[in-house]
């Protein structure tokens, strides 16, 4: 899901939410290991949080992305330490395809974060006071709109509003459509030769 | 103010500032693995970019590959085509493939240093979250996600933010029986398995000084799994010895000229760290993880935290994680049953690994427990064709292992050797988490490759200085 649209930039998401509870819930369980196999990332929504679904339906219990009242949902919420684990991309291409447009947590894995911005999903921090409010509002009433705006840095939700916060580098990237990395890095040109020439006898390995 | 080797090789290697502390940063080498590559080409081929810098790009297919013989005989027809796609790949882009075919692969973190590819103040990636690894030779090496991957072989470089440096100093000495793998759980229990985040950790005093390369791998290879994105060592006379002759080494008069740069890019002895921790050597004892985090662990003496004595928000967790794992709270470390052991990954797949369990089994009449099933598998062919040469293969047979073929095996689980149900595995790995070993509910446990020998002759964890000084057979002396 890299494809870069018209207009890349990305200035607010807005939605129905997803609360999903849990401290440390790493990319091993947002996609175990055995779906990494696949060679393209076509089909991962499927596999999103497979063994803890699994797991919750043994327990007769639903997991969120199985809940109907989340269906649809393009933001999801989340505690601490959200994605931390193993590099994984495609645990955020599978977030991304299940039809999440943005993340609200109290902390991320750094690996994933930044996965997450070069699939144009930004994850944005709030308070664990200001998460547990946004989780509360939703699971009451699941079809609250939430609105992400990464111009003001906050998150409303029906006629609350709260402040976020989000690394001002990669805000940019989100508000000036620069969170296609690829295109950006081609635009140094010879500049990375000339780099790269500088450097040590590294070029001697081949 | 003098600077560190992260500051240097950082600045050295930065082609522009792209927005405000984001710079577009040079890689020197670019690893690949049949995982994280496939969807990167295929980005590539829709954009119809090339691979930039092909000589600086090398691959190797370890994840998923078979260990039981021939590497190519995948059971899951999705590893066969994972596989097959890396192959096709790098030769449709002409890249450097260690084949399986030819029998040149293993852990693309084992084998770039083997051969020589892994040098001092080199900015070095891969779509591995281990590639900290090679931060043992003083090089900047962290793991890059899929979409970074295409970036780095479309433009050879690549997005990143500048990292805080926390030295991780470990002072005095290691006492006998204690490892490089115990150094690091134990750095990462300090610590926690997040305290590293925003970090790159230089390892450094007595105790890492003295450590040979492969141990300082081991440190650096765990630098991930306590929150840092990298880890590295200053370079020194054991990382040039270790270098020098190796395939891809400089030779000549332009070894020379490397030592000189390499010297240069050393932390400077008035550098500015953002934090500093010395830890004491003496203090660390043989680590064994009891939980599903690297974090979780404990000396083999010690007990599993008991929820009860936890106060406040910690204690509902832990409950889960000792249910998760069949551990009794409070209940001592050393006595809870094992059904697999593991002897590898690119954590402890090394031949000094094997070399130190070889050590403690030779001549000892020593068996694996009848209810565990011991897995011994080389980090790499060069691993497994060196402990062949000196007989290693042989002590571990004997001992009851299965000496396999190279390959990251039971450490994720994506070949044929994976957990079953809910076995408990003694692993020298790198990662607890649940369902790492390829069943969701099996059970990991963390140790060092000596503390996993000992647990699986005992069919118990066990303190190995403790198991291993005992006489075992009739006159037998140790
Ligand atoms: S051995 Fe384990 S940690 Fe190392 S590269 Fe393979 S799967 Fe990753």
């Amino acid at each position: 899901m890299n494809t870069v649209s018209d207009d890349p930039r990305i200035v607010s998401v807005s939605g129905r939410a997803m609360t999903l509870r849990g401290d440390d819930i790493d990319t091993d369980q947002i996609l175990p290991s055995r779906y990494l196999k696949a060679i393209t990332f076509r089909g991962m929504e499927a596999h999103v949080f497979a063994d803890n679904r699994e797991a919750a339906r043994l327990r007769q219990r639903r997991h969120a992305v199985d809940d109907p009242r989340f269906a649809g949902a393009s933001i999801l919420l989340v505690n601490r330490n959200f994605g931390c684990g193993s590099s994984r991309e495609h645990a955020p291409q599978g977030l991304r395809r299940f039809g999440f447009q943005a993340i609200v947590g109290v902390s991320f894995g750094e690996i994933f974060a930044g996965n997450c911005v070069s699939v144009g999903m930004p994850c944005v921090q709030a308070s664990d006071s200001v998460v547990s409010i946004m989780q509360r509002i939703n699971e009451a009433a699941p079809s609250t709109r939430f609105t992400i705006d990464l111009a003001m840095l906050t998150v409303s939700a029906g006629n609350e509003s709260f402040p976020v916060t989000l690394a001002e580098g990669r805000r940019r990237q989100f508000l000036d459509g620069t969170w296609d990395p690829t295109s950006v890095l081609l635009g140094a040109g010879d500049a990375i030769e000339q780099t790269l020439t500088t450097l040590s006898l590294a070029a001697s390995a081949t | 103010m003098g600077q560190t080797l992260y500051e240097k090789v950082f600045d050295r290697h930065i082609v522009r500032e792209v927005t405000a502390g984001q710079y577009q940063l040079a890689a020197d080498l670019h690893f690949l693995n049949e995982v994280s590559s496939p969807q990167a080409f295929e980005a590539l081929r829709e954009r119809g970019l090339r691979v930039r810098h092909p000589g600086r790009t090398f691959g190797s297919a370890d994840h998923s590959i078979s260990t039981g013989g021939d590497p190519l005989d995948f059971v899951d027809p999705m590893a066969a085509e994972q596989v097959e796609a890396m192959g096709r790949n790098m030769a449709a882009f002409g890249l450097t493939y260690f084949d399986p075919s030819r029998g040149e692969h293993g852990i693309v973190h084992v084998v770039a240093p083997e051969r020589g590819l892994t040098q001092p103040g080199m900015v070095i990636v891969c779509g591995d979250s281990h590639t900290s690894t090679h931060g043992a030779f003083g090089a900047i090496a962290f793991g890059i996600g899929t979409s970074q991957v295409r970036d780095v072989l479309a433009s050879q470089t690549l997005l990143m933010e500048k990292l805080k440096v926390r030295r991780v100093e470990i002072t005095g000495r290691l006492a006998p029986g204690v490892y490089a793998k115990d150094v690091a759980l134990h750095v990462i229990h300090v610590l926690g398995a997040k305290g590293g985040v925003g970090f790159a950790y230089e390892f450094g005093g007595a105790v890492v000084d003295g450590f040979s390369m492969e141990e300082r791998m081991t440190l650096c290879n765990l630098a991930i799994e306590g929150g840092a994105r990298c880890g590295y060592v200053n370079p020194d006379q054991t990382t040039y010895d270790y270098l020098r002759g190796r395939d891809h080494a400089p030779q000549g008069a332009a070894w020379d000229e490397a030592m000189t740069a390499w010297e240069q890019v050393r932390s400077d002895r008035d550098a500015a760290y953002d934090d500093v921790v010395v830890l004491r050597g003496e203090d660390i004892q043989p680590m064994v993880t009891w939980g599903v985090s690297p974090d979780q662990s404990v000396p083999v003496g010690g007990a599993v935290p008991d929820p009860t004595a936890i106060s406040g928000q910690e204690q509902g967790p832990t409950r889960d994680v000792l249910d998760f794992m069949g551990l009794r709270p409070a209940a001592p470390i050393a006595g809870t049953r094992i059904d697999v052991a593991f002897i590898g990954s690119c954590t402890n797949g090394r031949v000094s690994d094997f070399e130190a369990v070889a050590d403690q089994l030779r001549g000892r009449g020593l068996r694996v427990a009848p209810h565990v099933r011991a897995l011994a598998v080389p980090g790499s062919r060069r691993v497994r064709e060196a402990l062949i040469a000196k007989g290693i293969d042989k002590v571990l047979i004997e001992a009851g292992f299965d000496f396999r073929d190279t390959g990251c095996s039971l450490c994720c689980g994506m070949n044929a050797d994976s957990l079953k149900g809910q076995e408990t595995c003694a692993s020298s790995s790198n990662r607890n988490f649940r369902g790492r070993q390829g069943s969701p509910t099996g059970r990991t446990m963390l140790m060092s490759p000596v503390m996993v020998a000992a647990a699986a002759i005992a069919g118990e964890v066990t303190d190995a200085r403790r198991f291993f000084a005992q006489p075992t057979e009739p006159g037998a002396k140790s």
